[in-house]
Order: structure tokens, then sequence, then C-alpha cells
């Protein structure tokens, strides 16, 4: 025996080597495979060749892992927690995975949009300068954004499924840090854009700091990160109350911040306007059925037994973000910063599904989610087609008429808000009344109630849009359609989910059903 | 046959319609027209044809179909029609086609103020078959969820036909109805959530057992007094804004100053029933105890919003939202009608609705024709119309005596039904409702005094009479007002089976102690 195998043995013994079960936690791979690809492609391809190599890479790489999850789910094998614990691959999980892939999936047909590209083709070139029009004038194609955009979505389709709040926490950095330059990299506009991926990224990196705190005062607490025995550490009524309130308050901020739940709201309606259209479409989508994701996982996981001291936390939360959210977006003049405000005020709908904390709010939420993500792409793909001289007619009073020039855009766009506004027949109405039914079920009335008064508060608004393109007088100079053939298909996919989920929502409903029921795995 | 699922059909048919008259290329207005005529009088035939087949001695609920909608929910998409619903469906159904007929030329003038808008002509018919479909699905919905899906869905063709083809205040006007009405809606929403649990619940506790929004397994379940109340409230007060009853009225004379005659013909003459159907079928059959605990306050409103829609009427200048008033006080005598609990007030109440139907109709229309021809709705735009314009003037003066309950016409019998029934119960009640009739003779006669009579004024110079067009769409109303008046029978036949259920809800124990002997023989039979 030589001294060296006797060291590797004793390596071996010691340190063994993680059992990782790459076929729970593919979809996570292979989208992270591709963005690391795509960044190799970056690096050897050609100017030229970047483009239709990127493109089918990152469809290839999102279909694949959504194929996978949905060949996971249909397989109804034993949910089990994978990657030495770090990572819970169950119900819940495989669904929410799967709605953060389609949903990327059509967010990826605007941003692969070609034809009138969304984005500079050099962030670096500072505004107004010699450098940026030589880089307009190139003619070259903005390309590290697909690379960009599957780090963010790897760090979205973790982030539910992570089941310790370190993981959790890579996670949310992983899908956050490619955020924040994505937002910077509008073609027009650029200073507003510019300013919201500072801002997102200076108020992200601060609830990342909170979210961290509290990761590590619940350690303290509990003596692990594992969500699964701070569980178990909050039935043995053990161990710092001051460390246990402190760190699932930090906590909470922290994931609020991502949802954007009011009073952590701030950065939502500046971060969506100044972004390009179609990295909104994916943040409003993507980002929030992520953050939804984590927030179910930590509430109905860790931190069921507590569910009597974070309720009336959530329950003033959901409060203010419904009612802050639909009245502000009164005021609001331009269509990206009402749907942000929408956004917001959505949000605080689906905090009454995990205020319900039952497999019922769990469904709802689930099914909310998946509603909700569908309308809100294929409304942000609506407003990237309105353009005029100066790119995408953003302010509402450019819209006027619009119903009379392209009744058919304008059309959708009123279908879509009336889903928003949760008129029955749209998948809006059925999200909405699974969410509210668990949380009467609950005892939550008198949050339902908060939240069907702000139903009516918010329908003023999306009426008021429809009052707008329809009903008024159209411009002389007003905006034309653009109507590219990419886009148009997100916007047909939106429509389609829209109809099918208000009309026939069993199926949906049962997959979220039967995903809820086995609940998140401990 | 029995099996056939009629209303399925009957509800496609409108629906098929307006994706046809959509899908119409541009430019062929006359075309749409046709189509959507011929898509609405094949309804209102298949309609008649279902009134002739509905067995008046048979079950409550006919012509039922059910199918699992979403499980999830136990929602069903159950249809089904008891008399009441059969007598509101059949008046939709009759409707639409005459207000086709009377609008043919509505789309392409706003609100007939004024302003040529140049909308789109197939639109505006593809969305009133649209509402068609709605109307029908709202009434002939047998599972409560299902119900609320129509009833909410049914606002949108509203709001697009108010805010395109309306007057010049029309997005003011469409914006308000909505959001008064989507408000209403949203507080039944909460009413219809509360439902689910409540019969989810175990038979033992009182609920159902399995969820499900089934109106007539609902009806038989026990809710604990507090909740019912809560839940009337819900249902009553989306109720009481669709019907309108003052003081949530304000919506609809601004909508009916706005909004095309046409239009406002099936808004007022049948869409806004559905704040008294619901009234009649949810409030009072779900929770009878605490419809009982409302009356009050209920009948106050509707004595209320007798006399005071009738003040209002008499003091306006604009005539479409003069009918608009004299309807809020008619809904204020039907609603005494229905709470006023008693078997010949809720047998009058629902032969109002219909009647109702027909005179408003009858009114509109004939303002609509007014309102082409002068272009303008205030009353002192007119003088000396029967001089220029007999016919016009003749069936205006049948219409209008319609509506202040002449007897020999239609409404005189429901109205004298309601004043009856309720005197039994509440007199202080139907004594002040009384007065109502004083005054519709006031807002009725002086209207027509100072449009129609006196000598001819220039501005009434050029005006010509109805056209053949114009007469097809009114004459079947005008015909409908006069037979009924003299035949209720046959309607309150088809009315009754269906009334008599809800009084025996009402009969459960508890809930009508102040009922004697004698008043009970009194009010038992109209």
């Amino acid at each position: 025996m030589t001294p060296s195998r006797t060291a590797g043995a004793v390596l071996a013994q010691d340190i063994p080597a993680p059992h990782i079960e790459y076929g729970q936690i593919a979809p996570i791979l292979v989208v992270f495979g591709v963005a690391v690809l795509g960044v190799l492609v970056e690096a050897f391809a050609g100017r030229r060749l970047r483009y239709p190599i990127q493109v089918p890479l990152a469809f290839a790489g999102l279909i694949a892992a959504f194929v996978w999850t949905v060949w996971m789910g249909v397989g109804d094998e034993p949910h089990l927690v994978a990657a030495e614990g770090a990572l819970g691959v169950d119900g819940p999980t495989l669904f929410l995975q799967g709605t953060i892939l389609i949903l990327a999936t059509v967010s990826l047909l605007l941003i692969s949009e070609r034809s009138r590209s969304h984005f500079t083709p050099q962030a670096s070139a500072l505004p107004g300068t010699e450098a940026e029009q030589r880089s307009a004038t190139s003619g070259n194609t903005q390309t590290e954004i697909f690379p960009l955009m599957m780090f963010a979505v790897t760090g979205m389709i973790m982030f539910p499924a992570a089941n310790d709040l370190l993981t959790m926490f890579i996670a949310l950095e992983i899908m956050s840090l490619p955020l924040y330059l994505l937002c910077g990299l509008a073609r027009r506009r650029r200073l507003l854009s510019q300013e919201a991926a500072v801002k997102y990224f200076l108020l992200g990196a601060f609830s990342s700091a909170f979210f961290l705190y509290g990761a590590a005062l619940l350690y303290g607490y509990a003596g692990s990160v594992r969500l699964g025995v701070i569980a178990a550490e909050l039935g043995t009524d053990a161990g710092s109350e001051t460390l246990l309130l402190g760190g699932v308050a930090l906590l909470t901020v922290g994931l609020l911040f991502k949802l954007g739940a009011v009073p952590f709201h701030m950065w939502k309606p500046d971060v969506y306007q100044g972004a390009p259209t179609p990295v909104t479409a994916l943040m409003a989508s993507c980002t929030l059925v992520a953050a939804f994701g984590g927030m179910l996982r930590i509430y109905y996981v860790a931190l069921e037994n507590l569910r009597w001291d974070w309720r009336p936390a959530l329950w003033g939360v959901a409060i203010l973000t419904m009612i802050v959210g639909a009245v502000v977006a009164i005021t609001q003049t331009d269509i990206k910063r009402m749907l942000a405000y929408s956004s917001i005020a959505h949000g605080g709908f689906l905090l009454t599904g995990v205020v319900a904390a039952s497999t019922d709010g769990l469904s709802g939420s689930l099914f909310y989610l998946a509603a909700y993500g569908f309308t809100t792409v294929g409304a942000f793909a609506v407003v990237t087609m309105v353009q005029d001289d100066a790119g995408e007619a953003a302010h509402l009073s450019r819209w006027a008429g619009l119903g009379r020039r392209s009744p058919l855009v304008a059309g959708v766009f009123a279908f879509f808000l009336l889903a928003f506004a949760g008129i029955p027949l749209t998948s809006g109405f059925t999200g909405k009344f699974a969410v509210f039914k668990a949380a009467i079920d609950a005892g939550a009335t008198p949050l339902v109630i908060v939240g069907v008064l702000a139903s009516a508060v918010a329908a003023f608004f999306y009426v008021r849009v429809i009052v707008v393109m329809f009903f008024s007088e159209p411009e002389a100079d007003g905006p034309r359609v653009v109507a590219a053939p990419a886009t148009a298909a997100a916007v047909a996919l939106g429509v389609a989910a829209t109809v099918v989920l208000g009309v026939l929502p069993q199926p949906v409903l049962d997959m979220a059903g039967h995903a809820a029921s086995s609940m998140f795995v401990r | 046959m029995n099996d056939f699922p009629w209303l399925s059909v009957l509800l496609v048919l409108p629906l098929l319609g307006a994706i046809t008259v959509a899908l119409l290329p541009r430019g062929r207005d006359a075309l749409a027209k046709q189509t959507a005529l011929g898509f609405a009088a094949a309804t209102a035939v298949l309609g008649i044809v279902l009134a002739f087949r509905f067995d008046s001695g048979g079950p409550r609920f006919q012509f039922t179909q059910s199918t699992p909608w979403i499980e999830a929910f136990g929602v069903d998409f159950a249809l089904g029609l008891d008399g009441v619903a059969l007598t509101m469906v059949v008046l939709s159904v009759v409707l639409v086609p005459l207000v086709i007929l009377a609008s043919w030329r509505d789309a392409e003038r706003s609100g007939g103020t004024g302003v040529p808008p140049k909308r789109s002509v197939k639109t505006y018919f593809a969305l009133i078959l649209a509402l068609e479909t709605m109307m029908i699905g709202v009434f002939a919905a047998t599972d409560v969820f299902l119900f609320y899906v129509f009833f909410e869905a049914m606002l949108i063709p509203v709001y697009f036909i108010i805010g395109s083809y309306g007057g010049p205040q029309r997005s003011y006007a469409a914006v308000k109805f909505l959001l008064y009405s989507l408000f209403g809606g949203l507080v039944m929403l909460v009413s219809v959530l509360w439902l689910f649990p409540l019969s989810s619940r175990k038979v033992s506790e009182g609920g159902l057992g399995a969820a499900t929004f089934s109106f007539e397994e609902l009806s038989g379940m026990t809710i604990e007094p507090t909740t019912a109340k809560w839940l009337f409230l819900g249902f009553f007060l989306a109720f009481a804004i669709k019907a309108p009853l003052v003081p949530v009225h304000t919506w609809l004379p601004d909508l009916a100053q706005q909004a095309p005659p046409g239009a406002l013909v099936l808004i007022v003459g049948v869409l806004d029933k559905v704040g008294t159907y619901g009234m009649l079928r949810f409030c009072l059959e779900l929770f009878p105890g605490a419809a009982q605990w409302a009356t009050p306050v209920v009948l106050g409103l509707a004595v209320l919003s007798i006399i005071y829609g009738a003040i209002l009427a008499i003091g306006q200048v604009d005539l479409k939202r003069l009918v608009a008033y004299t309807s809020v006080s008619h809904f204020g005598f039907i609603v005494l009608g229905i709470f006023g609990m008693t078997y010949a007030g809720q047998s009058g109440a629902v032969l109002y609705m219909v009647n109702h139907g027909f005179s408003t109709a009858a009114l509109f229309l004939l303002v609509g024709f007014l309102i082409v021809r002068r272009g303008s709705a205030r009353i002192d735009a007119f003088g000396g119309v029967q001089k220029k314009a007999p016919v016009l003037a003749g069936l205006f003066l049948v219409a209008g005596l319609s509506g202040l309950s002449l007897p020999g016409l239609a409404p005189f019998v429901s109205e004298f039904m309601v004043l009856t029934g309720t005197f039994t119960q509440y007199r202080v009640a139907a004594v002040l409702a009384a007065v109502g009739i004083v005054l519709a003779a006031i807002y009725i006669l002086w209207m027509y005094q100072r449009t129609m009579g006196g000598p001819a004024t220039e501005q009434v110079s050029g005006l010509s009479d109805l056209s053949v067009r114009e007469k097809v769409a009114v004459a079947p109303v005008i015909a409908v007002i006069v037979v009924l008046g003299f035949f209720p029978q046959p309607v309150l036949n088809v009315i009754n089976p269906s009334v008599e259920t809800t009084q025996t809800v009402l009969d459960r124990p508890g809930f009508r102690p102040q009922i004697t002997g004698d008043v009970a023989e009194n009010g038992a039979r109209p």
C-alpha cells in the first residue's frame, strides 16, 4: 500500500462525494449549461454568427428543460430532496419550474426579436456620445443578452426549489445579477434604462443583504440553514426567540422586495419603466413566479409552525400592497408604470393565497401565477408593438384612438386588461377566485373584502386605458403598430392561455391541485 | 327530445351570429345588419318554441342540462328555466330582433345627437348579439357561479356599445356604468365565494357535504342567521345597483342620456331586470330569513325610488333621461312587490318585469325615432308633433299611457297586483307607493303635451311619420302591451308555479310570524 493510496482512502472516507440526483435537477443543469455555452459562443463565434447560434440554443435549452420538467411531473416519481438536501424536487417545484420555463420561452420570443431590436448594440457606450452613434450605425446586434437571460432563468428555477437558505440565497443572486444588467440595455431612452439598472442594483443588493442577515439569524436559532431543520426546531420550542423573529423578519423583507410588495415596492415602477420592455416582461412574469415560489416554500415548510406569528404581518402587507398598488396606479400616465403598479396590486392578491396557508391556498397561488404570467407577458408584448419614431409609445395619451387604427391589437390589449381586472371568462377571474376562495376558507374574509374593493379600484385604471384606446379620437401622428412575427406569436400565446385558463381552467387547476396535494417536501 | 340541449342551442345561436357578423368584411354593412337580424329572428323563434313547450304544471326547472365545468370549484355548466326565467328569456329574445330593426341606422349616428362618429356598423350588431347570449345565459343559469359569470361578462358588451356608439359624454357614462356594476358584482363575489366553504361543510353541520354552486342544492342549505345577513347584503347590493334602486341609481340617467336608444331598450328593458330577478331568485330563496330581516329597509328604498324617481322624471328636459327616471320609479314598484312577500305581490312583480320590459321598449324605441328625426333628445326641441306625424304621436301616447298604468294596458294589471299584494302586508308602503301613480300621470301626460300636443312648431315642420321599418319594429311591442292588458292569464300561468315555490320557501316556520289567517287568505291568490 503506497502512502498516496492511503491518503486517498482516508479522504474518501472523511469527505464522501456528494450524491447528486442528476436526473431530478436536470432542468436547472440544462439551462445553466446553455448559459455557459452561450458565453463560449460570445467568446469564440464571429460577430455575425452569434445571433443565429444564440437564439436556437436558448430556445432549445428552455424547451428541453421544460419537456424534462413535464416528464418528471407526469412520471409521478416519489418526490425527494435532491443534491444532499439542497434542492427539493416536489410537486410545487415542478409546477413552478414548468411555469417559469414556459413563460421564459415566451419572453425569449420578445427578446430575440431582431427586426426592431429593443437592446442597445453596445451598453458601454455613453449615451449621447460619438461612440454611441458609431455603435448604433454599425448594425451590430446585442447577443450577450441570451446567456445573461439563461443565467437569470437558472436562478429563477433554482429559487423555488432551494431547500436551504444558503442555496436560496445563491439562487437569488444568480437570478438577480443578470437582471440588473439586462435592465440597463435599452436601445432608446438609455438614461432612463441605466437609471433603472442602478436603482434596481442598489436596492436589490440592499435587500439581498437583508435576506442574508435573516438567514444568518435563523442559523443562529436552529443551528442549520436547512428549511426542514428550522421547522423541526420550531416544534421543539427551544432556542432564542429573538434570533428567530429577527431572522424571519429580515428574511421576509428580502423576499417581499423581490415580489415588490408594499412597502418594498419602490423599485418596481422605475425599473419596469426603464428596462427594455422584453426584459420587463421577463421580470414581471418569471421573477414574480420565482419569488412567490421561494416565499411559499419558506412559509409553508420552514415557518409553518410559526403561522400565528407571521400571518398577521402578512395580512398587513397584503392589504397595503393591494390598496397602494391599485390606488397609485390610477395616477399613472405611462403604460409600463401602470402595469408595474398593477403588478404590485396583483402581488397583493397573490399574498392572500399565501396567507391562507393551506393546500387550497398553495394550489390557488400556483394557478394564479401561471395565469397572471401569461397575461403579463402578452400585455408587455403588445406594449412593444405600439411604436412611433422615438421607439415605444409608452405614454398613455399616445394610445388615443388605437382601437380605431388597429382594432385587433387594441382589442387584444383590452382583453388582457379585462383579464387583469378579473372579468369572468378570463384567466384573471379564475385565478382570483381560486386564491380568494382559499383565503375565505382559511377565515381571512376581511382580507378578501379588501381584495375585492381593491379590484374595483383597479378596474378603474384598466378601464381608463380601454377608454383611451377605443372611445377617444386618434391623433394625426399617432403611433403605428409594428407586428413582428415573434412578438405576434408571444401575443397569440398570451391570448390563448388567457382564454383557455378562463373558459376551461379545469386541467390546469387539476395540475396545480395535484402539485399542491403533496405539498413541499421537507 | 327531452334531452335535447335546447338552452345551449339558444345560448350559442346569437353568439354564433355575433361571431359571423364580426367576421364579415368591412364595408358590407347592409349584409351585417341582415345577418344579425336573421340570427336574432331565429333565436326569437326558438325562444318562443321553448315557451310553448314549457309545461307550467311540470317540474320547476325545465329544459335542464348540466355538465361539470370547473370541478375544482364545484361548478357545473347548469342551465334550466323556471317560469320567471322563461318569461325573462322570452322577453329578451323577442326584443332583440325588434331592436336590431329599430336601430338599423343607429350605428351610423352617434346616440342620435349629432356628431357622426364613423364607427364600425357590424361591430354594433355583433355586440348586440353577444349581449343577447349573456342575457339568455344570466336568466338560464341554475348554478350560482355560472350566473355570476354571465352577470359580470354581460357588462363588457354594454360598455363597448355605450362607449363607442353613445352621445358626446359617452365615455363618462360608459365608465360610470361599468364601475358601478363592477363594484356591485365584486361585492356579490364575496358572497358567492362564501357559499363555497358553507356548502362544503358536513351535512351534520348544516352544509351539503361537498362544495357546490347548484342553486337548487344551495337553497336547501341552512345558514347561520348572521352569516346569512352578510351574504344577503352582498347579493342585494349588486342587484340594487343593477335594478337600480335609489340611492345607487345615478348611473342610469347618465347612461340613458348617452346610450343609443336601441341599446337602451335592452339595457333598461331586460338587463336591469337581472337585478329584480336576482332579488326574487337568490336573495329571497337562498337567504329567506335575512330577506325578512331586511324587508323594512328594502321597502323603504322601494317607496323612495317610486316617489323620488317620479318627481325627478317630472323635472327632466331630456326625453331619454325622463324615461330612465320613470324606470327607476317602476323598478321601485317591482321591488315593492317582491319584498312585500305576498303571493299576489310577487306574481305581480314578475308580470311587471315583463310588462315594463315591453312598455319601456316601446317608449325608448319611439323616443329613438323622434331623436333620429330632430337630432336632439330635448323636450323643447319638439312641439305639436301629432300634427305632422300622427302615427308616431299615437303610438307614443299608447306607450306613454302604458307607462302610467292605464287600465286596459299591460302594466295596469301588474301594478294593481303589486299594490294589492303589498297592501295586505304593509299598508303604509302600499299607500305611499300609490302616490307614484299620480306622479306618473303628471310626467307622462306633461311630456306628451309638450312634445306632441299644441300647434306644430317650426322646429318640427320637416318631421316625417314612421317608416314601414319603424312601424314593423314597434308594432309588435304595442300589440303585446294591449294583449297583455286584457289577457295576462297565460303569462301568469307560467309565472305562478315558480312564485309558489318561492312562497313555500318563505313559509318555512318562523319567517312570517305576523301573518294572520285573514290576511294570508287575502294575499293568497291573485
